[in-house]
């Protein structure tokens, strides 16, 4: 089968910075260390354990009819995990729907992310109080978004003040696709213009439902940032050491008001684009057996296993915790209690309409005499 | 229902004064009432961020941010990219912020390649949280043709927006309202799309500062009478008075109701004069099908269908793309097309 690819674009892992081998040896880099210790190394494996076991859990109940669809990160655990520890609280977070390891990672239960694929809300949860906004779905419109979030951040203030309990910045999650996207391009001009505590994280997992990155871009997306007028960097995506350490210089110099940095974590997308999806018709078996060998997770229980900075009864903790939250994510995903049209209304308008009121009046009206039909 | 009328510059001679002279009652400009509203509301409230395009040191291709750069900074007055949908994109974040923008579309044109922050960002935050994130972003527009521009500079897009759920859409028609209207838009907890008709820019009025004024959301009855009801808003309001005018010569009275809110839509009056004239003529520039004239017209059919005497009439733009400047006079609803709908349904 031809794939279409016409080859990796130029430049590939090797430009990336790379702090873990997908064997799990720590390497150096002339440009980042990791600035983390082995417990933090322990809290990248649990959460990203814990994250692809929801993963798998929500794949399951969709396919059981549970769930209407599920957008799989599948793959991209270190690049989301790394780039969330390296967040702070006062910090937000602007993600897109793949993004349940940084919704997961600033501490939205998981459960919410059901209730949106199930159809229960619109994806809701508590924005201001956990640092991080609701997904986006329209493919790039958060790239506008954060960077006006952070001219707020700036305007309020919260940025080069000097003081790391009160600087903040925001990190804006997009992926390769998006970076054909007007608003993701507009927002890095912004950002640019207006020097704003904005980290552009583009996770790169080479597919946009079935279009490779050939066809969003001929350079390596990195390399666009000096157009922009920023640095750019590429990480390797699997790596949370890497990103850990890219996201947090990033996040130091937009927080101390030095602008935005973009990153490009090269990662990929190891499952469909979602459920609804069949990258077997689009992609070949071999690129995806390439990319199990680089796999986020395994790398950093090598990591821990060879130094011996975790033992088994971590590791099998891990993977208790991860089920036990999977079965009790399965079991209040199937009592969620569903919504009504008319709680709807009140979502609309700070102040309901007339009309709106006599069309809820109306509707209600209408459901109540099948009630009392019955 | 109020029947507050704009007192027009010829017959303020009595109480006017020199514009930009201080105190309660000023002649100005609508343009100047913006520019005095915006001021007010920024002074009020130091949430209240302007960002556009060319809004700063120039004041606006229109002027109606004039010197606001100067007295409130860069910071509150931002000049910003030339990326319409950066400047509504950006309005999100700030508004997230707790901050309150207001965005200035430099011509109705352009505010296409903003339609998706629009419609698919800004009219959807409140909802998407449940209720509880509210996004107080009000989006200024000129509009209408009338003034001898180029493509994409004369187009009336109102529908769009009133069509879309989450958003609020008014337009002003005379200085006073401008001045008031542009304050309780950005007071708004709900996005307001601000249609300013861009024609009467430079048309003056006494303007009262002090008083109490109308809601948003209300729609007024500029001119009462008896024969037939004129149903209009934005620049089209001064054309309906125009032709109640010269009706009243002939000895028919019209009444002209101004719209002045789009979404929601504020029909109360509307029904009450119709059910008096039995006459309904609905005027805009923009295209006549599926325009704001057909939801009008459908509501008043439903709400005073026995009071009717003949089917509520639409003069309104044709199926065709504003067309050159030359032109124009042949699309636009003037006094003599709205008077024409007039004869025709007191004819029926």
């Amino acid at each position: 089968m031809d794939d279409g690819r016409n080859g990796v674009p130029e430049g590939g892992l090797e430009d990336a910075v790379q702090l873990l081998t997908p064997t799990g040896e720590r390497v150096d880099h002339p440009d980042y260390a990791f600035a983390g210790d082995d417990a933090l190394v322990r809290d990248f494996y649990a959460d990203m354990v814990r994250v692809r076991r929801v993963d798998a859990e929500a794949i399951a109940l969709q396919r059981q009819g549970e769930l209407g669809l599920w957008p799989s990160l599948l793959g991209q655990e270190a690049a989301q995990i790394g780039a969330v520890h390296a967040m702070r609280g006062q910090d937000y977070a602007f993600p897109t729907y793949r993004e349940h390891g940084v919704t997961i990672g600033r501490g939205v239960d998981p459960l919410r992310l059901l209730a949106m694929f199930r159809g229960i809300d619109p994806g809701t949860w508590d924005i201001a109080g956990l640092g991080v906004h609701l997904y986006s779905i329209i493919i790039g419109t958060q790239g506008l978004q954060a960077t006006g979030y952070g001219m707020g951040l700036e305007r309020d203030g919260l940025v080069g003040s000097g003081d790391p309990e009160r600087d903040a910045a925001v990190v804006c999650f997009f992926g390769d696709g998006a970076t054909s996207q007007g608003d993701i391009n507009e927002g890095l001009v912004f950002a640019s213009s207006f020097n704003a505590p904005v980290v552009f994280f583009c996770q790169n997992n080479q597919w946009a439902i079935s279009e490779p990155i050939e066809r969003q871009s001929r350079a390596p997306l990195y390399r666009r940032a000096s157009g922009f007028g920023m640095p750019g960097v590429r990480v390797d995506g699997n790596d949370a050491l890497a990103v850990h350490a890219v996201t947090t210089a990033a996040l130091d110099r937009a927080r101390s008001g030095n602008g935005p940095t973009f990153i490009e974590a090269y990662t990929y997308r190891m499952g469909a684009h979602t459920t609804s999806d069949d990258p077997t018709k689009y992609r070949l078996d071999h690129e995806l057996a390439q990319w199990r060998e680089r796999d986020p997770i395994s790398r950093v229980r090598a990591y821990l296993e060879a130094t011996g900075a975790a033992d088994e009864a971590f590791f099998a903790a891990v993977d208790e915790e991860s089920d036990a939250l999977a079965t009790r994510l399965r079991r209040d995903c199937l009592s969620l209690p569903e919504p009504t049209l008319a709680e709807t209304f009140d979502w609309v308008y700070a102040t309901k309409s007339p009309e709106l009121v006599e069309q809820l009046a109306r509707h209600e009206e209408y459901v109540a005499s099948f009630e009392e039909a019955r | 229902m109020s029947t507050t009328s704009v007192r027009p510059t010829s017959r303020s001679a009595s109480r006017g004064r020199d514009e930009g002279a201080p105190g309660p009652v000023r002649s100005m400009t609508m343009a100047k009432a913006l520019n005095a509203g915006l001021r007010k509301a920024m002074e009020d409230d130091p949430t209240v961020l302007l960002a556009g395009e060319d809004i700063g040191k120039l004041g606006g291709v229109f002027r109606v941010t004039e010197g606001l750069q100067k007295d409130f900074g860069e910071s509150r007055v931002i000049d910003t990219p030339l990326a319409e949908s950066g400047i509504v994109g950006t309005a999100v974040g700030l508004a997230l912020r707790g901050y309150r923008p207001v965005c200035e579309i430099q011509f109705d044109g352009f505010v296409f390649p903003a339609f998706d922050q629009i419609v698919t960002q800004v009219a959807r935050m409140r909802w998407r949280t449940k209720g509880a994130v509210p996004m107080p972003v009000v989006i200024r527009i000129p509009f209408g043709g009338g003034i001898g521009a180029v493509e994409h500079h004369s187009e009336s897009p109102e529908a769009y927006f009133a069509h879309t759920v989450g958003l609020k859409v008014v337009t002003c028609s005379n200085p006073v309202d401008a001045y008031w209207m542009i304050q309780q838009a950005i007071a708004s907890d709900d996005p307001v799309i601000f249609f300013e008709p861009k024609r009467r820019y430079y048309e003056k009025a006494e303007v009262d500062t002090t008083t109490e004024p109308l809601g948003l959301h209300s729609s007024r009855v500029a001119r009462p009478g008896r024969d037939a009801t004129l149903i209009a808003y934005g620049p089209m309001v001064k054309t309906c008075l125009e032709a109640a005018s010269a009706a009243a010569d002939e000895g028919r009275e019209l009444e002209v109701v101004d719209l002045r809110t789009l979404s929601p839509l504020d029909l109360g009056p509307v029904y009450e004069s119709v059910r008096r004239t039995g006459h309904a003529v609905v005027v805009h520039e923009a295209p006549v099908s599926v325009g704001l004239g057909a939801e009008v017209a459908a509501r008043i059919t439903e709400n005073c269908f026995y009071s009717l005497e003949a089917p509520v009439l639409r003069v309104a733009g044709a199926d065709v793309p504003y067309p050159p400047s030359k032109a124009e006079e042949d699309y636009l609803p003037d006094l003599d097309s709205v008077l024409d709908a007039v004869d025709r349904s007191l004819a029926y």
